[in-house]
């Protein structure tokens, strides 16, 4: 079984709560920050750590912080993303509700190494009841002196509040959510000037995901040598994984990165196996805009070596026969999922989530729904797929912020790797809607899940 | 007239107050999430032009943020307004079914609200609940893992609390 660090004490009860979680070792991390390492001592580790920015673009948390501007006299904000919005994803909900503390003690440690006396958690608006959890956890911090004034007699102040969005994925995107928060629409900021640098109100900011800042403790508790102990390469310590789909046993592991896609997926400690005793077809490992992949590319790389759940491993072949570690949202599909179906749901996401700001994303994503919709539904034509194609050419890369390539990379990977189903569908247009392609030979060699 | 009860004003005075003097307009989200449980479920041009009044910001302001995001509604909803999930991870799970049954349940269609004004079905993209699926939102909570056994008994549970 492997080591958690995030979860450790997750199934210990009452762990929600201030008492518990301090007599489980919580805030003794913060306590060493703040009262023998100071900010540098943090940074310094936090480097050493190779953490990289849990939301999915994978940034190393440490030369972000680095980054951070220090003008004499201007306020510095820490702003905790929990706006967690990518399809498949629900990793950071599970934090926040079962173990508040564990975030509030990262978000007083990374505040106390950035110099930021506010930080905003900014958390999306559909989880309603999240941020009576958050505050009361921020409330019972407060009463035990590990939030306000002066905290644990350092001089340090720090107050943390919780903001709810109002339902837009964009606002995932950091200069987007900046915006946000500032009361306005969430249209991204075009970069530079980078957050780091005018931010939140024009000040220094760092955004970074909840579980990036709550790993901070467990780096800072047990040390950066120990933390890069686990996983393998630049994919240091452990990961949050939502696994979903047609899989016996959905939910959120936290797995260190050294493990196979085929020991998460089929093992009873993960997701146990497929569900009904079906044959994998596809997944999508890294939430809903990373490439999809094929069961014959996913176990296994282009190469032939296992593919493991770590950054590199499952970016190898790039996006020709790899994909994304990416958010961690882990989409399962079995024989009887319609990829055709699969990728018009994704690109009606994109097309309602876009903000409208650039014309190829605001145009593309509209495009691309509906001539997915026309060959989902048996109008297709066989040109719809090349156009499909040109379509998501066109809007990759050629807009202000990665929504545009959010939207791009799924209807692609779709393509390359699944044409013959797109196919399918145009030629057997009444037969399409009755039934779905099936397997074809993208499960070939595959074992049959085990035991069900 | 719309106004917030005395109750409310101070929880928007609390709102304010996170904020660094003169960026009182950061708390408009919040605010109007305020507004829209204390008016009816929904935002109408009045109550978005009070909380421009008490944000001491342009109409405009509001109403381009209110129309961004998609939990402001912009026109009249039921008591009770199921949000349904339709994305890919809801959808392999069989969230189709489950978008049929509510809707011949209750004889709606999507957008559409009952005669008696108890219900309204909408559809929504990606609540982050995928492993759950599926699910939707029903107020302030998540229903998860639904079958059409539980469509039924939420149906129920809410038309025995508006009695």
């Amino acid at each position: 079984m492997g080591r958690k660090l995030l979860l450790e004490n997750a199934h210990i009860e009452g762990i929600r709560y201030y008492d518990t979680y301090r007599r489980n070792g919580g805030y003794a991390a913060a306590e060493k920050a703040l009262k023998s390492m100071g900010p540098e001592a943090v940074l310094e580790e936090v480097k050493k750590s190779g953490l990289r920015g849990r939301g999915g673009a994978g940034f190393p948390t440490g030369m972000k912080w680095s980054f951070i501007a220090k003008p004499e006299g201007v306020p510095r904000y820490l702003v905790c993303n929990a706006d967690e919005s990518e399809p498949g994803t629900f990793k950071d909900r599970y934090l926040m509700e079962f173990i508040p503390h564990l975030l509030i003690e990262g978000l007083l440690i990374s505040s106390f190494t950035l110099g930021a006396n506010a930080c905003y958690i900014y958390i999306r608006g559909e989880y309603a009841w999240i941020p009576d959890i958050l505050e009361q956890a921020i409330a019972e911090a407060k009463n035990n002196g590990w939030l306000g004034k002066n905290i644990q007699g350092t001089g340090f102040d720090l107050e943390i509040y919780v903001q709810r969005g109002a339902g837009a994925y964009i606002c995932g995107e950091e200069t987007a959510l900046i915006e946000s928060l500032e009361g306005k629409r969430g249209n991204p900021r075009i970069k530079p000037p980078f957050p780091a640098v005018k931010g939140l109100w024009q000040c220094p900011t760092v955004v970074n995901n909840v579980e990036t800042l709550a790993a901070v403790v467990p780096i800072i508790k047990y040390g950066g040598d120990e933390y890069i102990k686990l996983g393998t390469g630049k994919s240091t310590g452990t990961k949050l994984i939502s696994a979903c789909g047609n899989i016996n046993k959905p939910g959120v592991y936290e797995i260190e990165m050294n493990i196979s896609v085929e020991e998460f997926i089929f093992s009873d400690e993960y997701c146990g196996g497929i569900r009904n005793g079906k044959r994998l077809k596809a997944c999508i490992p890294g939430g809903s805009s990373v490439p999809v992949l094929p069961a014959n590319l996913l176990l296994k790389t282009a190469k032939g070596e296992t593919r493991m759940m770590t950054y590199e491993s499952l970016a190898d072949g790039g996006f020709a026969t790899g994909s994304m570690l990416g958010s961690g949202g882990f989409i399962v599909m079995d024989e009887d999922q319609c990829i055709v179906k699969n990728t018009l749901t994704f690109a009606r996401f994109y097309h309602h989530e876009s903000c409208g700001q650039c014309s190829p994303c605001r145009e593309g994503t509209g495009w691309m729904e509906k001539v997915l919709k026309n060959i989902e539904t048996g109008k297709g034509k066989m040109s719809d797929i090349d156009l499909l194609w040109d379509i998501q050419r066109k809007i990759e890369g050629n807009t202000i912020c990665p929504l545009g390539d959010a939207a791009a990379w799924p209807v692609a990977a779709a393509i390359r790797h699944f044409r013959d189903e797109f196919e399918w569908h145009v030629k057997n247009p009444e037969e399409a809607q009755r039934r779905n392609f099936g397997l074809a030979h993208y499960a070939d060699p595959l074992p049959v899940a085990a035991t069900v | 007239m719309v106004q917030f009860s005395e109750e409310k004003l101070n929880k928007v005075k609390e709102i304010i107050a996170r904020y660094p003097e003169g960026k009182q307009k950061s708390a408009l989200i919040p605010v109007l999430h305020l507004a829209q449980e204390s008016f009816g479920g929904w935002l109408s041009a009045e109550t978005m032009d009070y909380v421009a009044s008490l944000l001491q910001i342009k109409p405009i302001e509001v109403y381009e943020v209110a129309t961004f995001y998609s939990m402001f509604n912009l026109t009249p909803v039921g008591k009770y307004l199921f949000e349904v999930c339709q994305t890919g991870p809801c959808m392999v799970s069989g969230s189709d079914n489950i978008i049929e049954y509510i809707k011949s349940k209750l004889g709606i269609g999507v957008g559409e609200t009952t005669p008696d004004g108890m219900f309204t079905l909408k559809l929504v993209e990606c609540l982050g609940a995928c492993g759950y699926a599926p699910m939707m939102q029903l107020g302030k909570h998540y229903r998860e893992h639904l079958t059409p056994a539980k469509v039924d008994e939420i149906i129920a549970e809410c038309r025995a609390k508006a009695n």
